[in-house]
């Protein structure tokens, strides 16, 4: 660290009323414009990042009331509660609620809202964009609850399978309706992940070096990389499949009777599907080591083979998603390479759960809630990881692919690898969304009802699998013995909802009545901890000088901050890509209605296309006035300052650059 | 055919698992109580596998347990520790390296007996002389097809198939719908029928019996209720039945038969379905020339009795929502007649 670059934070020589007005001018630069045009408008991440993140558990509780009925229906044989068709619809939008309006935004909502303070910087690199993707995930979401209330919800499954959801099959607009809302959705995950990745590789604190990025950043990275390379795949699929759908368009590209291919639309969901296991679990093991590192009271054990072994599966994770066809008319040999790779990435798995428990071995627990959620976490994921490497067997998996053995094995890998550790991150990061503390004891309870509930629903299931009981049917007669375990079942699902509610009930008490947190209640390593709770939007009085990987640890009473930056302008440092040297200063924009009216003309465009084509070139004519604007009032609103040259230190050359008090 | 999977149930700590399945008495539609040969390798390989992930599952957890038991508490306050035992540190490292080397070799072991096993399932498609079965998977039933170089020796059958126990079996998988995927969890593991990709699924019964299957890939409304019947008999029963099969439907015997397949006639129910030995020829639906000899209707998803029956033909629509089976008006006497006349097709 170049002591030049920076100046030491002097505040004896900084007077009281200098401090204060420093932080009203901080506070009006970065605060939201008033009313409901300001709350629409919003750039600040942490605004965007909650909603995401509330917007995902309401999505949840949908999804969990779905599971609930679906639960209901199963629990005789022979049930008569749920048609058929009624439900085909629930579990389609069971599933592709928790995977597409759930599981992926909740994971990115929380990168959102934590990457930019963990690594020091008061915004994401692109603000208004980051609310565009907020509002295309809503209307997507929306999209899908409003088809199941009309009773015209999706039915041909989560992945959607053709020719099921093709035009012979898929009758009316229900298969329309899931292909627009997955690429909504997708388009709003392309939209964070960009905006990740460049935030945490141009806008890191001086002195945050490569390696001293907090592991949950890393995992954001390395999630975002993926969403880049594994959601271009789906969106194809889905718009091939509108296309086919459309009745003035009518292609083949996946009617047999054509030409077209089936297996293809395998391949182009399964290329994504697979690693969108990935971009759900790798944010959760980010959370995981966070949680660990704080509650074990020492430095992470194996900080650089975790980040290692986050990239290797990322990575092998594009690699293995031919496991799902393994019962289709592939080649054998073929098939036999992704048994090979579907191993291997057990690998980098394992390295992560050896490294853990090395660290929580060789620690001191303080053994808090979001504690006791990891442990869960083990108990679950653990067993997930091992029923997936029976999975990735190609003989064993023609027995048990397709079955309830795969469903208890996927929610083994989903809700304990993504949901225990969400819940275990909800516990810890509380109080930055609101200054108070959730409730201790209530929240022991909500884990281990959680735990046994779920045990309770998933555990018989790996027996029904193997008893012969396929997925996705509304009914089973009694003779094939199926009944008791089902019963078993749903009383389990009883078990999680009571648990759940105990998290909403504890939620909205601690919320307004909760004990006050303080600004570091866990005695927590990274940066947002540095900031009081609830964190004001400016986030940063002074950006801060990274001293090590554990910045907060590390930090000591005068340890360098960031000077000369405007404070009347919206504006962060930016710094080199490998070792976080100041570079110049970055400006961003503030709020704008524009992105939130080129999201309502994206939606409406993707609507009309389930009924004519000519609601592409329409919207595309609508959008390109909607960018107009957007990019007009880019350049009035807000000219990014451009100082001259000699108040412009940091910008102008780093070795020259003095210490200074503060720019204004 | 080598009993490899009992003994390693006895052998192993997971005897009691293995009793709890049989005790659960519906072996006849389980994947771990195989009837064939490759079924049998296939439970094999799960016995092994799942000894193998129960022990590094319980490893994991022993680790847990203790880590929880031997550290010292700490609280918020506490400083962490930043520059740790070095020693300690090293140990820690090297038993993680240890593990992970454990655990490439476990993989790796694994994947040669998953390999191992795919090749002993592809014994059975060198036999000589397969008993070929052609399988229609359709929304949502089964057609069954015994191949005969004689057309007229030809047997067309739904949702049962008999088959002789010994003898290896070919099936000729096919779809002209959607996807569905064949799985009679005693014989094999499933197979999915894709529209243009015509595919084969060979097996053995080794055990007489009478097994479950079911469509095991999503295939719209009546995914649940499309399930079908194994029925295996020593090789004289198979004949039996065979021979039985390839007659054309008995005459009609008292008058209410005769006014029942007179009704049936003049009715839509020709439209698609076939009784041999009479002017119905419709293929759209299952073959009825004996479907009186069937233990259930309606994929397997219906006992076959007079008052299922009858329900069935005038409502199917409120048994199997979504099937192609229109509702039927029949008079009391008129549906009377019929059901006599479909119960004489033996």
């Amino acid at each position: 660290m170049k002591d030049a670059d920076l100046s030491k934070k002097q505040s004896s020589s900084l007077t009281e009323a200098r401090i204060n007005d420093e932080l009203r001018a901080l506070e009006s630069t970065w605060s939201d414009k008033p009313g409901i045009i300001g709350w629409l408008s919003t750039t600040d991440h942490k605004r965007v990042g909650f909603r995401m993140v509330f917007t995902a558990f309401c999505f949840f509780t949908f999804g969990g009331i779905l599971a609930g009925l679906m639960r209901l229906q199963l629990s005789l044989p022979g049930n008569n509660f749920l048609g058929p068709d009624m439900y085909n619809q629930i579990f389609t939008t069971h599933g592709s609620t928790m995977m597409f309006l759930f599981a992926v935004p909740v994971m990115e909502g929380m990168g959102i809202y934590f990457v930019p303070l963990m690594i020091g910087t008061r915004t994401l690199a692109f603000p208004r964009l980051n609310i565009l993707g907020y509002y295309t995930y809503l209307f997507g979401g929306l999209l899908l609850f409003f088809g199941l209330l009309l009773n015209i919800g999706p039915d041909a499954g989560w992945f959607a399978y053709v020719p099921l959801s093709g035009p012979e099959y898929g009758i009316g607009k229900r298969v329309d309706l899931w292909s627009q809302m997955v690429s909504l959705t997708e388009i709003s995950a392309l939209i964070a992940s960009t905006n990740i990745i460049v935030t945490v590789m141009k806008l890191r604190a001086p002195g945050m070096s490569l390696n001293r990025i907090p592991l949950f950043v890393w995992s954001e990275v390395i999630t975002a990389v993926m969403v880049i390379f594994a959601m271009p795949a789906v969106m194809i699929g889905s718009s091939l499949l509108s296309m086919d759908r459309l009745t003035n368009v009518s292609t083949h590209f996946f009617n047999q009777a054509e030409g077209g291919d089936p297996i293809m639309w395998q391949h182009l969901f399964w290329f994504f599907g697979h690693p969108e296991v990935y971009i759900i679990f790798i944010p959760a093991t980010g959370m995981v080591s966070m949680i660990i590192t704080t509650f074990s009271r020492r430095k992470t054990f194996g900080y650089t083979a975790l980040v290692l072994t986050m990239v290797a599966t990322a990575f092998i994770g594009f690699g293995v998603w031919v496991h799902h066809m393994f019962v289709t008319p592939l080649p054998q040999l073929g098939q036999s390479i992704f048994t090979a790779s579907s191993m291997l990435i057990v690998v980098p798995n394992g390295v992560q759960i050896f490294c853990w428990l090395a660290t929580l071995w060789l620690g001191r627990w303080n053994l808090k809630t979001p504690l006791v959620f990891i442990l869960g976490f083990f108990g679950v994921f653990v067993m997930g990881g091992l029923t997936g490497v029976m999975l990735a067997s190609l003989p064993l998996d023609t027995q048990l692919h397709d079955t309830y053995f795969v469903v208890a094995h996927f929610h083994y890998v989903l809700i304990g690898g993504a949901v225990f550790p969400l819940f275990g991150a909800v516990y810890y990061w509380f109080p930055k969304f609101c200054g108070r503390m959730l409730n201790e004891a209530a929240g022991i309870a909500h884990c281990i009802l959680f735990f046994v509930g779920f045990e309770l629903v998933f555990f018989p299931m790996h027996i029904l699998g193997l008893i012969g009981m396929p997925r996705r049917v509304y009914t089973y007669l009694p003779e094939t013995g199926w009944g008791d375990l089902n019963m078993l079942a749903s009383i389990g699902a009883a078990v999680m909802v009571i648990a759940t509610l105990i998290f909403f009930i504890n939620a909205i008490y601690s919320w307004f009545w909760g004990r006050v947190a303080a600004a570091d209640p866990w005695g927590a390593d990274t940066l947002e901890w540095s900031l009081p709770s609830p964190i004001p939007q400016y986030a940063f009085q002074y950006q801060p000088v990274v001293q090590g990987r554990h910045a907060v640890w590390e930090q000591t009473a005068d340890s360098p901050v960031v000077t000369g930056l405007h404070i009347n302008n919206r504006e962060v440092v930016a710094t080199s890509i490998h070792d976080a040297v100041p570079d110049h200063r970055y400006g961003v924009q503030g709020p704008s209605i524009m992105p939130f009216v080129v999201s309502v003309i994206t939606g409406a465009m993707f609507v009309g296309f389930m009924f004519t084509p000519w609601s592409l070139p329409l919207g595309m004519i609508a959008l390109f006035f909607g960018f107009l604007g957007w990019f007009w009032s880019n350049s009035v609103e807000h000219r990014p300052p451009y100082a001259p040259l000699e108040d412009n230190p940091v910008y102008d050359d780093p070795a020259d650059y003095k210490p200074a008090e503060a720019a204004v | 055919m080598t009993r490899i999977s009992s003994n390693l149930k006895a052998a192993s700590l997971l005897a009691p698992a293995s009793v709890f399945f049989a005790a659960c008495g519906h072996g006849n539609q389980s994947a771990v109580e195989p009837s064939g040969l490759q079924a049998e390798h296939l439970s094999f390989l799960w016995w092994m596998f799942l000894a193998i992930t129960a022990a590094v599952y319980v490893a994991v957890m022993v680790i847990l347990v203790a880590a929880f038991f031997r550290t010292r508490r700490a609280v918020a306050e506490d400083d962490a520790e930043l520059s740790p035992d070095p020693l300690r540190e090293k140990r820690a490292s090297s038993v993680v390296k240890a593990a992970v080397a454990v655990t490439v070799l476990t993989m790796f072991a694994l994947m040669l007996v998953s390999f191992r096993t795919g090749r002993a399932l592809d014994t059975l498609s060198q036999a000589q002389t397969p008993l070929e079965i052609k399988v229609t998977g359709q929304q949502w039933w089964w057609q069954i097809e015994y191949k005969d170089p004689t057309p007229s020796n030809m047997v067309t059958t739904a949702n049962e198939i008999h088959i002789p126990v010994g003898r290896p079996i070919k099936l000729e998988l096919v779809s002209h719908d959607v996807i569905h995927s064949f799985w009679a969890p005693n014989f094999h593991g499933k197979k999915d029928l894709i529209p243009n990709y015509p595919t084969t699924l060979f097996f053995r019964a080794d055990e007489p019996g009478v097994y479950w299957g079911q469509c095991a890939e999503f295939c719209g409304f009546e995914h649940a209720k499309m399930r079908f019947m194994v029925i295996a008999e020593p090789q004289e029963d198979f004949d039996r039945w065979y021979s039985a099969s390839q007659q054309p439907a008995p005459e009609p015997v008292t008058d209410s038969q005769k006014f029942g397949r007179d009704i049936f006639l003049k009715s839509v129910c020709t439209q698609c379905h076939t009784i041999q030995g009479t002017p119905a020829n419709g293929r759209v639906g299952p073959n009825l020339t004996h479907v009186a000899g069937k233990p259930y209707i309606a994929s397997g998803s219906l006992p076959n009795d007079r008052e299922n029956l009858a329900n069935w033909i005038a409502d199917p629509q409120a048994i199997k929502p979504g099937i192609r089976m229109p509702m039927n008006t029949y008079s009391p006497e008129e549906l009377n007649a019929l059901v006599d006349y479909i119960q004489s097709l033996k």
